[in-house]
């Protein structure tokens, strides 16, 4: 119980009259790499947005490492945000700010490292990405594919426990993407890290992940290991995987 | 009986409450920032703040108070003179623009310039979630955004409404001293035994509270855009409007709060 990392109970969220989350349920525990699923907008961002205490549910609880975080005053709350890393479906880097500066801001604004020690972990980052070569370039003038590998080394930088990632290889070639979901799973192997991966790419989800979620209509519908997963007597579930257009997904929604 | 301006106050109290409240989560990130043996922002930003808000609109503030100066004189010189009290023109200028027309006129231009400017730049960087990006990473995005554009332009306001003061004395002493025969010196005399520390104390309260208008409206506006570029259009836009109203009323406020308790 207490090893869970992220666990969201009888969590619901509406933005006005229209339901988003309904009652969900969801346990994290250390080192999984969770990835959840859904069709889009289903509530996925907002499922992340939660955790970081972006949004507050309006009903139910989200507990960090076992502290509610809907409750947490504003410095406690900054203080957790320092150990969650966040990849943003459309990057949401700083335009304003180089490559190197946009990796440099939490460590400057929230360690105590010397330039020389943040100037390693950027190249560090950049590396591990394959952005090396961008570090003076503003966010405005790379590709899309490459603002997200710039916002995937962001969120690494502060050494992260529980990283987030938002369709981290929506948008990138298949090699990039391999490249990506490898780094993915070496952050939970070589680190303590946890990491939960909204993404719609079945191949990469499948290698990716050690449990999987399906969100759909406001719920965990089923929540399970990958194997379990491929061989789920759920409707839903099994035309999510194969993406077929026979089934209950378009019916409900005609 | 009138449910529209009973809806008109509700809606400006919930923005005055939520402009307070930023005020106090932008405190307490500073303070908690201080706590931690930190600066409560870069003093960089601060600077880079500092010089757009307040010396790029020194030129806008001293070119329109000279003219105004500048009119003010010759207009009332014209009236005044068939009754020989031209003599009054510089203590009525002096008086008028450090008491009210040098804070009012800086407030209206600062909330065009730079107010528009500061609800934009945060507009944008809310739709693209650039803000919401510093916030989950845990900087704190009123610290880190929003105090340091407050303070410079709440310290830079009562710096350009004292540039708005003097280019307007400048205004009206050129036309003394062509139009109605007032040397340069006496006109000094004139202003300097006129103007009383009242008048000078009253601008200055209100210089710096315009500046705390105009940064903290537009700022609140800025992080209270929704729906992309058309927010942002219409944020600006209201941000503006809303910083020059709340000028003027504040301004009047200040000066009946003024003439009754410091006369
Ligand atoms: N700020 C908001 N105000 C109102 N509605 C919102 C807001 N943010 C999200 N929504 C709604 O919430 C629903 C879920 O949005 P969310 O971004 O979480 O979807 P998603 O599952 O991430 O989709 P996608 O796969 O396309 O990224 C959508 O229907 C969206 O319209
Ligand atoms: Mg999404």
């Amino acid at each position: 119980m207490d090893e869970s990392v992220v666990d969201m109970k009888g969590v619901s969220l509406a933005f006005g009259a229209k339901k988003i989350l309904n009652d969900l349920n969801l346990a994290v525990h250390s080192r999984e790499r969770l990835v959840v699923l859904g069709q889009s907008g289903s509530g996925k961002s907002t499922l992340l947005r939660l955790i970081v205490g972006i949004l507050r549910p309006n009903g139910g609880v989200v507990r960090f490492k076992g502290r509610e975080v809907s409750r947490m005053r504003r410095p406690h709350l900054n203080r957790m945000r320092q150990k969650i890393g966040m990849v943003y479906q459309y990057s949401a880097l700083i335009s304003s700010l180089n490559v190197r500066d946009n990796l440099a801001l939490p460590l400057e604004e929230l360690t105590d490292k010397k330039e020389e020690e943040i100037n390693r972990i950027i190249d560090e980052k950049l590396d591990m990405v394959g952005m090396s070569d961008t570090k003076n370039q503003m966010p405005a003038e790379l590709s899309g594919g490459m603002r997200k590998r710039i916002g995937l080394a962001r969120a690494l930088v502060m050494e992260p426990e529980l990283i987030l990632f938002d369709e981290p290889s929506a948008g990138l070639d298949p090699v990039i993407s391999s490249v990506i979901d490898e780094l993915i799973i070496s952050l939970t192997e070589k680190t303590d890290a946890t990491s939960i991966i909204v993404t719609h790419e079945m191949d990469s989800a499948f290698k990716i992940a050690t449990r999987m979620a399906m969100l759909y209509q406001g719920n965990i519908i089923e929540n399970d290991t990958p194997d379990a997963f491929r061989r789920s007597k759920n409707a839903v579930v099994s035309q999510f995987i194969s993406g077929s257009t026979q089934g209950p997904i378009l019916e409900k929604k005609k | 009986m009138d449910g529209g301006i009973l809806l008109m106050i509700k809606r400006f109290l919930q923005h005055l409450s939520s402009i307070v409240w930023l005020m106090v989560d932008a405190s307490q990130e500073m303070a908690d920032n201080m706590i931690r043996g930190r600066l409560p922002f870069r003093v960089n930003t601060f600077f880079e703040q500092t010089d757009r808000a307040g010396v790029g609109s020194v030129p806008l503030v001293a070119l329109v108070s000279f003219f105004l100066g500048l009119t003010m004189s010759l207009l009332t010189g014209y009236q005044l003179r068939p009754y020989g009290t031209e003599r009054l023109v510089p203590g009525l200028v002096a008086i008028g623009f450090s008491r009210e027309l040098g804070p009012l006129i800086t407030g209206i231009m600062v909330a065009a310039r730079i107010g528009a400017a500061f609800t934009a730049e945060l507009g944008t960087m809310t739709v693209s979630e650039e803000v919401e990006a510093i916030e989950a990473m845990g900087i704190g995005p009123l610290r880190f955004l929003v105090a340091p554009r407050v303070l410079a332009v709440f310290l830079l306001m009562p710096c350009l409404v004292v540039i708005s003061n003097v280019t307007a004395d400048l205004g009206a002493a050129l036309i003394c001293k062509w139009q109605l025969g007032i040397p340069v010196r006496y006109f000094g005399d004139l202003v300097h035994s006129s103007i009383e520390s009242r008048d000078i104390v009253a601008g200055t309260i209100k210089s710096f509270l315009f500046g705390l208008i105009v940064g903290t409206v537009s700022c609140y506006k800025g992080l209270a855009v929704e729906g992309g570029a058309a927010g942002v259009g219409d944020s600006t836009t209201s941000s503006v409007v809303i910083a020059i109203t709340s000028v003027i009323i504040f301004d009047t406020l200040c000066n009946i709060v003024l003439v009754a308790i410091y006369p």
